[in-house]
């Protein structure tokens, strides 16, 4: 039911908006002369659709979804340089309950200043980091959770409380991280589409740790340029992002419609009245995760890597297991396309996890190719065609994005995911029928 | 920045741009992006070099990505205007050779040199530039630009120049026209500010993160 999940996330923000302002107050009130010096109110609202042509294999999934996406965002800079950026953002969708979410994206004070002859930076709040230079995955990167209802890519971040070091100088960038609050990763609900047979219910989440959710969890990198080669050596230590996973049967929280009771065929995964329901539960255990990323710029030619190594994480068969993964790969660009304004873009990586057919994503042995044309027109046109191959099976993910400009506020995104000859063995086979387009329209104000 | 179309259709570009000039390197700058508005924040940061290509970052906020891109594309066009990446970086006395061709009246009326350049750089779009500059000030008034085959590929007015902290001579507007496809790029430059308290800590990888 759409409108009580749009009521209950519509709540849930007024009270992280209360939170904030408290939190917002503080620091302008306790500096009395410090006026204000610079504030802005900018953002994006977007209406959107998405459509599977393939018939859904689950019962309450249907073949259409339609919403919109609200994020505004709030600038405050006082004379002394300190700034509070505040990010709340806001999706409803028609089809998944589990869809229409709400998030804050980023609710930090920053602060900076000189440090020798470098810099200082620390952020507290909420924000999101980014780490890693491949294009294909995002495997480096671990701070902020996958908010995966959003996109089945994975690239899409959720806001993560944190207070962040950064110190820079002549010999590179050190950045700490002391982070609590863990975030879960979003998942479909029985109706949305690109969801597992089994719906997997958030509320039943179990953490390794007793302190649950309120572990600290610890992350560190050093990174710098060297020439024409940046690189960065990362650790973190802490509650894992992406989630084990537990089968229980007729223990679904009222959250999960397809447990709560209605008429028969109404029910989601398992259908038949009388059957115990099964429901999947996160399980969020200790990880430690070292990475690597270097990328070396000459030309047009970027050649990347990112690596990790995890330990503390299960693996498919739920046995823990720690594990080397790495991308290898690069781009190249032809600028000025037959002498245009257009800029072509080849893309080509190669995704392995050690783990193999015991690896929880995607990602085990992949070649990974794409295209990506840049008009460098007025509209700012930018089309990119995907694939992910696997090399051990034959099977394949293809992906479409298009954008373009249609005024000074209104911009377009035309994109596409399909999914070809998914193994019946697959992690992903449940997805098999879930290919999609989706149209979305934005308004920057 | 507005940019024209071969019908006259206008497009408007802001972007705010901090230089710092160095004396034993090439300068470094920060171009941010301010309109159209769905590339606002999207900002660009060059470590110039006098004897090596330069070293490019863009900063993506959707995304809160720094990337490291490459400095080749000198021929690409600058947010879809008539100026190339070429000509939007400062133009470092090494980049190029020299001759001098003739004296002729130019600006409003003023005594001025026509030099040609040549840029060392084998990436250059360009085979060959001719550069107005008048004899009092040494600024320069046009530019014309010759493509590899020697096509007179654009031209290059500046004007509306003013003088700053009675040193710095700032041109208020540059007109380039595109001979080959008929359109035009006017960059108008305002408030222009010297000796501000920019130092090398608002050129840095991680001050992009902090541009507004």
């Amino acid at each position: 039911m759409p409108s009580r999940a749009l009521s209950r996330a519509l709540v849930r923000l007024l009270w992280f908006g209360v939170c904030l302002f408290g939190f917002a107050t503080h620091p302008a009130s306790s500096h009395g002369q410090a006026g204000i010096y610079d504030v802005d109110l900018t953002g994006r609202l977007a209406a959107e659709s998405r459509w599977f042509p393939q018939t859904a294999l689950f019962q309450g999934q249907g073949s259409h979804a339609s919403g919109f996406v609200a994020e505004p965002n709030l600038y405050l800079e006082d004379e002394a340089g300190r700034i509070l950026n505040v990010t709340p953002w806001f999706r409803y969708d028609s089809a998944d309950d589990r869809r229409t979410h709400y998030d804050l994206r980023e609710a930090y004070l920053l602060l900076s200043g000189a440090a020798g002859n470098g810099e200082w930076e620390l952020r507290l709040g909420v924000d999101r980091v980014f780490w890693g230079v491949v294009e294909s995955r995002h495997l480096v990167d671990i701070v902020n959770q996958i908010d995966l209802v959003e996109h089945p890519d994975e690239k899409t971040r959720m806001g993560q409380p944190m207070a962040y070091v950064t110190w820079s100088s002549d010999w590179g960038v050190v950045e700490l991280l002391g982070m609590s609050w863990h975030r879960k990763r979003t998942f479909p609900g029985s109706d949305g589409r690109l969801r597992a047979s089994v719906v997997v219910d958030n509320d039943l989440a179990e953490y390794e740790s007793s302190s649950g959710k309120w572990h600290p969890d610890f992350a560190a990198r050093y990174s710098h340029t060297l020439g024409l080669l940046d690189f960065g050596a990362s650790v973190f230590d802490g509650t894992a992002r992406e989630p084990a996973f537990g089968l229980c049967f007729d223990c679904g929280s009222p959250g999960v419609p397809s447990n709560s009771p209605g008429p028969p065929g109404s029910s989601g995964s398992s259908g038949l009245p009388g059957l115990p329901v099964p429901v999947l539960y996160p399980i969020y255990h200790q990880i430690r995760q070292y990475g690597l990323d270097a990328q070396w710029t000459t030309g047009s030619l970027l050649l990347k890597l990112e690596a990790i190594r995890r330990s503390g994480a299960r693996n498919l068969a739920g046995v823990e297991e720690t594990f080397n993964a790495f991308v290898l790969g690069g781009e190249y660009t032809f600028f000025s396309l037959w002498n245009t304004d257009a800029d072509l873009t080849l893309f080509a990586e190669w995704d392995r996890d050690e783990r193999g057919r015991r690896a929880t994503n995607f990602y085990e042995n992949d070649l990974f190719a794409a295209l990506r044309l840049m008009l460098n027109d007025v509209q700012g046109t930018e089309m990119t065609v995907s694939v992910l191959h696997d090399l051990d099976k034959r099977q394949s993910i293809y992906g479409l994005e298009l954008a373009r400009r249609l005024s000074d506020a209104f911009s377009l995104v035309l994109g596409a995911v399909a999914i070809t000859n998914i193994d019946r063995d697959d992690l992903y086979y449940d997805l098999r029928q879930d290919g999609f387009v989706q149209l979305g329209i934005n308004y920057h104000f | 920045m507005v940019l024209r179309n071969k019908k006259g259709q206008e497009s408007v570009r802001e972007v705010r741009v901090k230089v710092l000039e160095a004396e034993d390197d090439g300068n470094k700058s920060l171009f941010v992006f301010d309109e159209p508005r769905d590339a606002r924040g999207t900002a660009l940061l060059i470590h110039g070099h006098k004897d090596r290509a330069d070293d490019q970052w863009l900063y993506l906020p959707a995304l809160k990505r720094v990337k490291r891109i490459s400095s080749s594309n000198r021929s690409g066009s600058f947010m879809g205007s008539e100026f190339t990446y070429e000509d939007m970086t400062v133009q470092e006395v090494e980049k190029y050779t020299y001759r001098y061709l003739r004296d002729e009246p130019c600006g409003d009326g003023l005594d001025c040199v026509v030099t040609e350049r040549i840029p060392v750089e084998k990436g250059s779009v360009y085979r060959r530039q001719l550069v107005w500059r008048d004899k009092s000030a040494l600024r320069v008034w046009k530019v014309e630009y010759y493509d590899r085959k020697d096509a007179h590929l654009k031209t290059l007015t500046i004007g509306e120049y003013r003088q700053y902290l009675d040193r710095f001579w700032r041109a208020g507007s540059m007109a380039m026209v595109n001979h080959l496809t008929g359109k035009s790029t006017d960059l108008v430059w305002t408030d222009y500010q010297f000796g501000t308290d920019i130092d090398d800590r608002d050129f840095t990888r991680t001050g992009l993160r902090r541009v507004r």
